[in-house]
């Protein structure tokens, strides 16, 4: 299954998932993120170098967070997509709201 | 290629080719045009009804039969949707305790719209899942159906969902005969037919819909275009989310576009009105208008929105700040505008569908130069990518139309995903017993169609093929028929009485070119239907014209003006109604009277030697032909109910049934 770190350093949470995010794994990421932002941390880096697999549920859990980061006055960026990832990003053209960056520590620069 | 298609195909080239003769000749040689103001509308009607007769031929042309379904994975996870409102416990839960028998494996849901602590407990009782909408749903656009299925969709994750309505009584192998169509990973979904079993043989309401539950559908399935009718489909969750994941990017990208628009208006308005002591002003408004420009210019060049959003508020709050200061006595006068802006991103529709008009009208307010630039923020605020204005960001189900499958079939094609129709009734539904229920329902279906054919109409979809989209053309073309009828009781009418012709001369040439048409149209239908009533659907599909009529005039107004579309959920319970009404279907009285007065001064005028004989009794044929196509009104009005009816249908699990009696009709 899917497991979720989450780390907060400088006031940007940076959220892991491990492992398939899929249609069932996808509610458990959607949940994790608006208890980052309900927490208080409305900035958020969705680290996607350890997701194997990715489907549009477990993009739709993305839209989620990025919705609940920036009603708080955040935002929410994602980073470090393998090749297979980017593929399902593309598919959809979610790539064209959601840019991937190429590593978490520079997520929030630009 | 069965002998039944090869026919079918000889049939549709035949007619097509009669079809066009006809329509050339009359075009061409045999307009009336000193009569313009009957030959023209006639002219144009006959053109409407060649057009439908062509689209059905085409629809024919690939029917598929398909016959037993490929086996199911065993382990495909299912969840089975019953949607309800308002609808009784009692027939919810027989709905309920079918859906629970069902045999594959999967769990079943009520999703409660009514939130209603019957249903909690009936889902208790029963074991199975209660869904009411999340806690994100308060004060924000519900959206029917769809927004109760996409509430839904959030708080479960099998593969495969099985929608049901809740009069909609599913058969224990409704999942073994359709889940193994999903084996082709291409499948993203299977409708099987709606079939309604408080129906009398004689169905005086036209509830069923037996050639659109057969060979309309099966001939869509060919094209691959076989649609979604709302409720008895299984559908593959990955094709639905994906589409409402395509749909949120191409709606925001079309929101901050439009917003960016606007906000270069109000901007350039604002500049105008200032005079030369505002120096300072004006060089903000400059630089917002050039970030207005600079965030354009970087979402062409494939910027991605979320970073141009992000940059260009935090631009904006930027020269706001340093504005403030200057300018404070004038933001009172600007709330009001400000909070009209923040309303249309809340308001029912998504941004991408509001008109470019009422955005225009908004904007075009006068607004100080600090008010313009917060009307601009708001402006951004409310397409934002975070879609503050809804919900849940991401809408699966289709929400620009009272009825959400048809657009959401459509988005489902349009990303190359695979439809398909499996012609087996699975489920045993309830149709509505009562003329005003059943007026209801027609009207909501023809308006939900034609706000779809207004919002999103399939000859400009991209992602579709041609026939894909001329399939989808078809059915939104078939409810237009309104406007066809009218001219149709009129033409014979206005000969009878004050003798005027809209054809040029009752030729042997006329008839040698209609008749054998109109012979050939028939049995087009009679070979499609392959033994399935058609009479019904072809009487309501004239009958009801104050209907169609209505929803494309509604509808019209609804998407262009932004009036209301006055919807009203189809009630399940027939109504105690011990009087006719007689008051529901008073256009088409007013019309049966006038055919039958025009009847009697045609012979009349023809007893004075002011009519010919071929003229008087061509037109006497077509009024008796339209009032028995009416007559189907007076038998809807005195019909009671099932239970009242007299002829039970003979244990008949027969043809399935309908969401456009329209197309179920010609």
């Amino acid at each position: 299954m899917i497991e979720i770190d989450v780390s907060t350093e400088r006031g940007i949470a940076v959220v892991v998932p491990r492992g398939r995010l899929n249609m069932v794994a996808a509610k458990r990421l959607r949940e994790a993120l608006a208890e980052v932002v309900a927490g208080g941390t409305h900035r958020i880096v969705v680290d996607l170098g350890e997701t194997t697999f990715l489907d549009s549920s477990g993009l739709g859990a993305l839209v989620s967070g990025l919705k609940a980061a920036r009603q708080a006055g955040g935002d929410l960026r994602v980073a470090r997509p393998t090749p297979e990832v980017l593929a399902v990003f593309q598919l959809t053209n979610i790539d064209k709201v959601l840019r991937p960056r190429p590593d978490v520590a520079s997520a929030f620069d630009v | 290629m069965t002998r039944r298609l090869l026919l079918l195909r000889c049939v549709v080239v035949l007619t097509a080719l009669l079809g066009i003769n006809y329509i050339t000749w009359r075009w061409i040689f045999s307009v009336h045009w000193s009569a313009w103001w009957i030959a023209v509308p006639l002219i144009l009607a006959e053109t409407y009804s060649m057009i439908d007769s062509l689209l059905f031929g085409m629809t024919m042309w690939r029917l598929k039969e398909r016959g037993d379904p490929p086996a199911p994975d065993p382990d495909a996870t299912v969840d089975v949707f019953i949607t309800t409102y308002n609808e009784p416990t009692e027939l919810v839960r027989d709905t309920a305790v079918a859906a629970v028998a069902i045999r594959h494996p999967h769990r079943t849901w009520i999703l409660d719209d009514g939130n209603r602590p019957e249903m909690q407990a009936l889902a208790e009782e029963l074991g199975i899942g209660w869904i009411t909408r999340s806690p994100e749903w308060t004060g924000m656009p519900r959206h029917a159906k769809a927004g109760n299925l996409n509430n839904a969709l959030l708080a479960t994750d099998g593969e495969f969902l099985l929608i049901l309505d809740a009069d909609q009584v599913p058969a224990p192998e409704i999942l073994d005969r359709t889940l193994g169509y999903f084996t082709d990973d291409d499948v993203a979904l299977v409708q099987t037919p709606q079939y309604f079993v408080n129906v009398p043989e004689s169905d005086p309401l036209g509830s069923q819909a037996p050639l659109f539950y057969g060979p309309i559908q099966q001939g869509k399935d060919g094209w691959n275009a076989a649609f979604f009718c709302g409720s008895n489909a299984v559908i593959r969750r990955e094709a639905l989310i994906q589409v409402g994941i395509a749909r949120y990017v191409h709606d925001t990208t079309l929101g901050v576009t439009r917003a960016l628009r606007s906000a270069r208006t109000v901007l350039t308005a604002a500049r105008k009105e200032l005079g030369p002591d505002d120096k300072a002003v004006a060089t903000a408004l400059d630089e917002v208008l050039y970030d207005v420009g600079r965030a354009q210019r970087e979402i062409d060049r494939g910027g991605a929105l979320l970073d141009v959003t992000y940059r260009f508020q935090a631009r904006v709050a930027e020269i706001r700040r340093r504005l403030v200061a200057a300018d404070l006595e004038l933001v009172a006068a600007d709330l009001e505008v400000i909070a009209e802006l923040e309303a249309l991103g809340e308001s029912d529709e998504t941004l991408a569908t509001v008109s470019l008009e009422s955005l225009d009208r908004v904007t075009a307010r006068d607004l100080s130069p600090l008010g313009a630039i917060e009307a601009v923020e708001a402006l951004v605020r409310a397409i934002d990518v975070d879609r503050s204005g809804e919900a849940i960001p991401v809408m699966p189900m289709a929400t620009i139309s009272v009825t959400e499958d048809m657009a959401t079939c459509m988005r489902i094609h349009g990303l190359g995903w695979r439809t398909l129709y499996h012609d087996e009734v699975l489920a045993h539904g309830l149709a509505p017993e009562d003329l005003e229920s059943m007026l209801t329902q027609r009207l909501r279906w023809a308006q939900g169609t034609a706000q779809v054919m207004f919002r999103e109409n399939p000859l400009t979809q991209r992602g579709l093929s041609w026939p894909q989209r001329l399939m989808y053309f078809a059915t939104m073309w078939s409810y237009l028929s309104g406007f066809a009828a009218l001219v149709y009781i009129a033409a014979p009418v206005i000969y009878l009485t004050i003798g005027v012709l809209p054809v040029q001369a009752l030729s042997s040439d006329f008839f040698w070119r209609l008749v054998p048409f109109l012979v050939l149209n028939q049995l087009l239908f009679f070979v499609a239907a392959a033994g399935r009533p058609t009479w019904r659907g072809q009487q309501y599909s004239l009958a009801l014209f104050p209907v169609w009529i209505t929803s494309v005039t509604s509808a019209f107004g609804n998407v262009f003006l932004g009036r209301s579309l006055d919807f009203s959920v189809t009630p399940k319970v027939a109504k105690e109604s011990t009087v006719r009404r007689w008051d529901l279907v008073r256009p088409q009285l007013v019309a049966m009277g006038l055919l039958a007065l025009a009847a009697v001064v045609g012979v009349v005028r023809l007893a004075v030697g002011q009519a010919s004989w071929l003229g008087t009794s061509l037109n006497m044929v077509w009024v008796v032909f339209d009032l028995v196509i009416f007559s189907v009104i007076i038998q809807a009005v005195r019909y009671r109910g099932f239970a009242a009816s007299t002829s039970p249908p003979a244990g008949s699990p027969a043809p399935p049934s309908p969401p456009d009696s329209t197309e179920g009709a010609r």
